[in-house]
C-alpha cells in the first residue's frame, strides 16, 4: 500500500484544479438553484461553450488569448439567454429537461464529425495555454511542504483559480446581502407572490440565470487551461451532477458552501478511488478488478448523494430553515 | 475507448498518479494511440455510421493483441505494441442483419510502419434477400425509397421510445417525480436479459425469449421494490417533487454505475438474432426481428393502453394521476395503485431496453441515453398524459430516423432535442397537453 | 338595528353616499369609477367561465364580489391582476388600459392583490417578506446591488415604514422570525400589510377569511375596513353572506360567469336573482345540467391549480 501517494493525491485534490473548477461551477449552480430555485442541470454546458470558446478562438482563428476569454464569456451568456428565454415562465421541471438537452445538442456538435474542423471532434482542442502561462510570474520549481506541493506552473493556476473562486464569493455575498438578493430568495419560494408584489419575475431568473452560467463558465476556462486540453465528452451530464452534489454537500443557499463542498467532495472522491485502487491492486478485494474501480467510486457519489439528500439536505454547513430543496 | 466520460474518468485516474508536470501528457486522450503505431478504421453502412462491431487484432502469427467494437461514428482504433504486419478479423455475427462485407472477406492483413497508423477498410453493404438487388435508377424512387425506410425504421425506434414513455409518463401522472433514473430501469432490463441469455452465476444461457420474460419479470419486482422501499417512503416523509426529481438523478448514476460495475464499459449482443437476412415488404426492408419487435411493441402498448382505460386499477391509475387527494377520499388505495404503476412502468421499461439491445447494441449508458428522447416526447405529447407520450414517442422516432436524409447521422438527436425546445417555446402544454396543465 | 351614526366613519358614509341612488342593475355605472371592466371572456375548453359585460368599481369603497363556488370569481380576479389571461374584453384602472399586461406591471400600477391560499414566503423573515413589498428599490437593480451605499439609506426608509405596519398589524413581536412559523390567520395578516407596502390604490383580497380561526377574523375585518379609511379602495371575493353584509359598502354577485345582480349588502339579499342564483343553488333547486359542470369544472380548475402550485415549487 503506497498511503504516501494516497495521502498527498488527497491533500493536493483539496485545494488542486478539480477544487477549483467545480467550485466554481457549484457556486454558479447554488446561484440557480441554491438561491433561485431554477433547474439548470445543463451546467456542464456553459463550461463546455466556455472552455471551446477560449479553444477554438485560439486554435483555429489564431485570436488572442484575451480575445478567447470575451468570446467564451459571450458564450455562456448568450447560451443563458437562448435556454432561459423559453423555459424561465414555465414550470421548474421543464427548465431541468430543456437544460439537460441542450447540454446535450452541445456535447453532441462539439464531438461530431462534421464540424470536426473547428471543434476537433472528440479529440477535442488542445494547445490553447501557452499565453495564459506566460503570464506566469512564479519561476520554475517545487512549491510545497516535502511532497505536498506544486510546480509553478500549477501554482500559477492556482493562485489565478482560487482568486476567481473568493471573487465569486463576494459578489454573491453582497447580492444576496442586497435586495436583489432577496427578491431571488423570494422567488424560490412561490414566485406568483413575487409578481403580486410588483417584480419582473423573468427577468430576475434570467439575471440569476446568467450570472451563474457566467460564474459556470469560468471552471470550464480552468478545466482547459489546466489540462491544456478541452473533450466534449467532460462535459457531461456527470459534471453537472458533481456541481449538484458539491452544492448539497456544503450547504444551498449558503456562500461558501460550494467551495467548501468542492474540497470536500474532491477529498472523498480522489481518497476513495485511491484507496479502492490499492485495495485492489493489493489483492485485499478479490471480487474486483482495477477496471472496476471507476465505476463503483462513481456509484458511491450516487449513493451518497441520495443519502444526503434523504437524512441532511442542507449539507454539512445548511440551516434546516432556509433550505431550497424541501421547499414542498 | 470512447465511452462516456471516459476522458474525464482517465484524466482522474491520471491525477492519481499525479507526479509533477506527467499527468499533463497522461490526461490528453489522443496522446496514447497517435504517438506510437497503430491500426483504425470506419465503418460505415449506406454513409451511416456502424457501431457496436467487433474487431480483433492479432499479430501476424495469431497471437491476440485488442479486440475493440466500433463506436457511435462507426471508427474503432486499436494501438499496437510495433510495426509489422497484422491481422485484423471482422466478427461478422456482430454486424447489423442488413450489413455484410463487400467480397465477403472478414480479414484483412496490413502492414503497420513506424510511427504510423495505418487504416484498414471493410466496405459494407447493404444485405438483401436473394435476387432483391434493389436496382432502382431514378434519383427520386431512391429518395423515397430510403424515406420510406426511415420512416419504417423511424416507428421501430419510436415505439421503443414509448415504452419508456409511457412508464416514465404513468410514474410522472400518478406520483409527480419526473425521473431521471428511469433511462437506467431501461438499461437493466436489457441488461438482466444479456445475463440470462449468455449465462449468470454458473446457469447456462438461455434463449433470448425465456431470457426476455425473466428480465422483464425481475425488472417489474425490481420497480415495485424501488417504490416499496423507497419512493414510497420518501412520500411519506413528505419530500417534495423537486427534491425527488434531483435524488432520482442520484439514483440514475448509483445505478448505471453499479450496471458498469458487473457488465462492464464494452458494447455487447445477445447470442441470438444478431445475423438474420432481410425481408422486403414494399419499399422497406428490415430483419424478420424488427417486424417482430415492433408487434410486440405495439401489442404491449395496446394493452397497456387498454387496461388503463378500461380496468379498475386503470381507472384508479387515472383517477390517482387527475387528483390523489380526491382519488384517495374516494375510497382508491393510492398507494397501491402507485406501486402497481411503479411495477409496470419498470416492466415495459426493461422491455423497452430488451427491444433496444435487440435492434442496436447493448451498453451501460444505452439507458442514459434514450433517456433524453424519451423526455422529449413525454415532453412534445404534453407531460403526465399517457396518450400524448406515446404520440409523442412516435413522432421523435420518426423524426429523428427521417431527419438522418439531410442531417449527418451523428446529429439526429441534436434535431430531435432542438425540436422539443422550439415546441416547448410556442406550445408549451405539448400536442395532446392542457394548456391550463402547465401553471 | 343598531345606530350607525356612531360606527359610520366619514369615509364610510362617504361610500355610502356614493351608492345611494344607484339603481341595483348589473354594471350600473358609479359616480367615480376607480376600475372598469368590459366584455370579460374566459373560457376553458367548451365551457365559459367568465362573462362580465360591464362593471366598475366605485372608488373609496370596499366592494365584496360574491357569488355560489364555481360561478368564476376567482378566475375573475386572475384576469383582473394578469395572473391569468382573457380570451377577451378590456379593463381600465384609473383609465389605464390594463388588459394584457404582466401581473407585476399590474402591481406597479397600483392594483395589488393577496391569495386565497396564503403566499407568505415561509423561508424569507416577517421583516424580509414586508421589504420586498416596497416598490422602486435601488438595491433590488443586479449592478446597483453591489455596492451597499447605493440602497442602505433607502432600505432603512423601507424598514421603517414596515415596522409600522407590522406594528399596525400587530406582527412587530415576529419581525425576525421566519413566516413559515406563523399561524395562518398571522400569515394572512402578514400577506396584507406586505400588499400594503406596494402603496397600492386598489387593494383585492381573494378571499381573506378562508381559513382564518374565528378569532382572528374580527381583527382582520378590522384591518379591512381600515384600508377604506386609509383612502384606499377594496375589492375581495367572499362566499360568506354574513362577512359581506358586515364590511362592504356594495355587492356585485356573480353566478355562471356572468354578473347577474348589484347592490348595498343589506338589499342585495333580498333580490330574487340572487336568491335564485346564490342560495338557490345551495339550497333549493337542484342543479342543472350546465351549473353541475361548471361547478365541476371550477372545482377541478382549482384543485389543479392547488396541484401545479405544489409542483411548481
Amino acid at each position: 500500500m503506497d498511503w504516501l501517494t494516497i495521502l498527498t493525491t488527497t491533500v493536493h485534490a483539496a485545494i488542486g484544479w478539480e477544487a477549483v473548477v467545480y467550485g466554481l461551477a457549484a457556486i454558479g449552480v447554488n446561484i440557480h438553484f441554491g438561491y433561485t430555485g431554477l433547474l439548470n442541470f445543463g451546467q456542464a454546458a456553459f463550461m463546455a461553450v466556455a472552455g471551446y470558446g477560449l479553444a477554438v478562438m485560439i486554435t483555429v482563428f489564431n485570436a488572442p488569448f484575451w480575445v478567447g476569454i470575451a468570446v467564451g464569456l459571450a458564450g455562456a451568456v448568450l447560451l443563458a439567454l437562448v435556454l432561459g428565454a423559453p423555459t424561465l415562465r414555465l414550470r421548474a421541471d421543464y427548465l431541468a429537461i430543456v437544460t439537460i438537452a441542450a447540454a446535450e445538442i452541445i456535447r453532441l456538435i462539439f464531438r461530431s464529425v462534421y464540424f470536426k474542423d473547428i471543434f476537433g471532434g472528440s479529440d477535442g482542442r488542445r494547445g490553447f495555454n501557452a499565453d495564459f502561462y506566460a503570464m506566469n510570474p512564479y519561476p520554475p520549481g517545487h512549491y510545497g511542504i516535502g511532497p505536498f506541493g506544486f510546480n509553478e506552473r500549477t501554482m500559477w493556476l492556482l493562485t489565478v483559480g482560487w482568486s476567481v473562486v473568493l471573487l465569486s464569493c463576494l459578489v454573491v455575498y453582497l447580492l444576496m446581502k442586497s435586495p436583489w438578493g432577496r427578491v431571488l430568495k423570494a422567488i424560490r419560494e412561490d414566485e406568483d407572490a413575487v409578481r403580486s408584489l410588483g417584480k419582473n419575475v423573468f427577468a430576475y431568473k434570467m439575471q440569476s440565470l446568467v450570472l451563474g452560467g457566467v460564474i459556470g463558465c469560468f471552471g470550464g476556462f480552468f478545466y482547459g487551461l489546466y489540462n491544456g486540453s478541452v473533450q466534449p465528452d467532460v462535459f457531461g451530464t456527470e459534471m453537472t451532477f458533481f456541481a449538484y452534489t458539491i452544492v448539497i454537500l456544503g450547504g444551498a443557499a449558503r456562500v461558501f458552501g460550494p467551495v467548501v463542498g468542492a474540497m470536500i467532495f474532491w477529498v472523498l472522491f480522489v481518497f476513495i478511488g485511491n484507496l479502492l485502487a490499492e485495495l485492489v491492486a493489493n489483492g485485499y478485494i478479490p471480487f474486483m478488478t482495477s477496471i472496476q474501480v471507476g465505476p463503483i467510486r462513481y456509484a458511491l457519489v450516487g449513493l451518497g448523494f441520495i443519502l444526503l439528500l434523504v437524512y441532511r439536505p442542507q449539507g454539512i454547513f445548511g440551516d434546516k430553515r432556509e433550505i431550497a430543496i424541501d421547499a414542498r | 475507448m470512447t465511452y462516456k466520460g471516459a476522458p474525464l474518468r482517465r484524466a482522474v485516474i491520471a491525477f492519481t498518479a499525479f507526479l509533477g508536470g506527467l499527468i499533463f501528457l497522461l490526461a490528453s486522450p489522443a496522446g496514447a494511440a497517435a504517438d506510437g503505431e497503430g491500426l483504425r478504421g470506419t465503418l460505415r453502412l449506406q454513409g451511416q455510421p456502424v457501431n457496436g462491431v467487433k474487431i480483433v487484432v492479432t499479430t501476424e502469427d495469431g497471437q491476440p493483441v485488442k479486440e475493440v467494437t466500433t463506436d457511435a461514428k462507426g471508427q474503432w482504433e486499436v494501438p499496437v505494441p510495433k510495426a509489422g504486419k497484422y491481422k485484423v478479423t471482422l466478427d461478422v455475427k456482430t454486424l447489423p442483419p442488413n450489413a455484410q462485407i463487400r467480397g465477403g472477406n472478414p480479414v484483412r492483413t496490413p502492414t503497420v510502419y513506424e510511427g504510423n497508423v495505418s487504416t484498414v477498410l471493410f466496405a459494407l453493404e447493404p444485405k438483401a434477400a436473394a435476387g432483391q438487388q434493389p436496382a432502382d435508377s431514378s434519383d427520386g424512387g431512391q429518395f423515397w425509397r430510403r424515406a420510406a425506410q426511415l420512416t419504417f425504421e423511424g416507428f421501430n425506434l419510436g415505439l421503443i421510445i414509448a415504452l419508456a414513455a409511457l412508464g416514465l409518463s404513468l410514474i410522472y401522472g400518478t406520483t409527480g417525480l419526473t425521473n431521471f433514473a428511469h433511462g437506467e430501469l431501461v438499461t437493466l432490463g436489457a441488461v438482466v436479459a444479456w445475463f440470462f441469455n449468455t449465462g449468470i452465476f454458473g446457469l447456462a444461457g438461455m434463449p433470448l425469449i425465456p431470457a426476455a420474460i425473466l428480465a422483464v419479470i425481475v425488472c417489474g419486482a425490481f420497480g415495485y421494490l424501488q417504490d416499496r422501499l423507497f419512493w414510497g417512503k420518501l412520500r411519506k416523509r413528505g419530500t417534495g417533487v423537486i427534491a425527488m426529481m434531483i435524488i432520482s438523478i442520484g439514483v440514475a448514476i448509483l445505478l448505471r454505475n453499479l450496471i458498469q460495475f458487473f457488465f462492464g464499459p464494452q458494447t455487447e449482443s445477445f447470442t441470438e438474432y444478431n445475423a438474420q437476412a432481410g425481408i422486403t415488404v414494399g419499399p422497406i426492408t428490415a430483419a424478420p426481428k424488427n417486424f417482430w419487435a415492433m408487434g410486440i411493441e405495439l401489442a404491449v402498448l395496446i394493452i397497456v393502453g387498454l387496461a388503463l382505460l378500461k380496468t379498475r386499477t386503470g381507472k384508479a391509475a387515472r383517477a390517482v394521476a387527475d387528483n390523489p387527494a380526491l382519488a384517495a377520499s374516494s375510497g382508491i388505495n393510492v398507494d397501491r395503485v402507485i406501486r402497481i404503476i411503479w411495477t409496470v412502468g419498470g416492466a415495459i421499461a426493461a422491455l423497452a431496453g430488451v427491444m433496444l439491445g435487440l435492434s442496436q447494441f447493448l451498453k451501460f449508458t444505452m439507458g442514459q441515453d434514450i433517456l433524453l428522447l424519451v423526455f422529449a416526447g413525454v415532453t412534445l405529447g404534453g407531460l403526465g398524459t399517457a396518450f400524448g407520450a406515446l404520440v409523442g414517442s412516435l413522432v421523435v422516432g420518426v423524426f429523428i430516423q427521417v431527419s438522418t436524409l439531410w442531417v449527418p447521422p451523428e446529429l439526429k438527436s441534436v434535431g430531435a432535442l432542438a425540436v422539443l425546445i422550439i415546441v416547448l417555446l410556442f406550445r408549451p402544454q405539448g400536442i395532446l397537453g392542457r394548456r391550463e396543465r402547465i401553471g | 338595528m343598531r345606530d350607525d351614526t356612531m360606527t359610520t366613519s366619514p369615509k364610510k358614509a362617504a361610500a355610502l353616499a356614493a351608492f345611494k341612488d344607484l339603481p341595483r342593475e348589473p354594471g350600473v355605472p358609479k359616480p367615480d369609477p376607480i376600475l372598469i371592466a368590459d366584455n370579460v371572456v374566459r373560457r376553458f375548453g367548451g365551457l365559459t367561465a367568465v362573462n362580465v359585460e360591464h362593471v366598475e368599481i366605485q372608488r373609496g369603497s370596499i366592494t365584496a364580489l360574491i357569488g355560489p363556488n364555481g360561478a368564476g370569481k376567482t378566475t375573475f380576479f386572475n384576469q383582473l391582476t394578469g395572473f391569468d389571461h382573457a380570451d377577451s374584453g378590456e379593463w381600465t384602472f384609473n383609465g389605464r388600459k390594463m388588459n394584457g399586461l404582466p401581473a407585476h406591471k399590474v402591481a406597479r400600477a397600483g392594483m395589488v392583490r393577496t391569495f386565497q391560499l396564503t403566499k407568505a414566503l415561509s423561508k424569507l423573515t416577517v421583516m424580509e417578506n414586508m421589504r420586498l413589498g416596497a416598490q422602486g428599490q435601488k438595491g433590488e437593480s443586479f449592478f446597483r446591488a453591489l455596492v451597499p451605499n447605493l440602497w442602505r439609506g433607502q432600505e432603512d426608509e423601507i424598514t421603517a415604514r414596515a415596522e409600522e405596519l407590522l406594528e399596525r398589524f400587530k406582527l412587530d413581536a415576529k419581525r425576525e422570525d421566519f413566516a413559515g412559523s406563523l399561524s395562518g390567520g398571522q400569515r394572512k395578516l402578514l400577506e396584507m400589510a406586505r400588499a400594503l407596502m406596494v402603496k397600492p390604490e386598489l387593494v383585492m383580497l381573494d378571499e381573506p377569511m378562508a381559513g382564518v380561526n374565528p378569532a382572528l377574523t374580527q381583527s382582520l375585518l378590522g384591518h379591512v375596513k381600515d384600508l377604506r379609511e386609509q383612502g384606499m379602495t377594496v375589492l375581495f371575493v367572499e362566499h360568506d353572506m354574513d362577512m359581506v353584509r358586515d364590511i362592504s359598502d356594495w355587492v356585485i354577485v356573480m353566478a355562471q360567469g356572468a354578473i347577474i345582480a348589484e347592490g348595498p349588502p343589506d338589499a342585495i339579499m333580498s333580490d330574487e336573482r340572487v336568491i335564485d342564483a346564490y342560495l338557490g343553488a345551495h339550497h333549493d333547486a337542484p342543479l342543472s345540467e350546465e351549473e353541475l359542470q361548471a361547478q365541476l369544472h371550477e372545482a377541478e380548475a382549482a384543485l389543479e391549480a392547488e396541484a401545479e402550485e405544489e409542483t411548481a415549487k
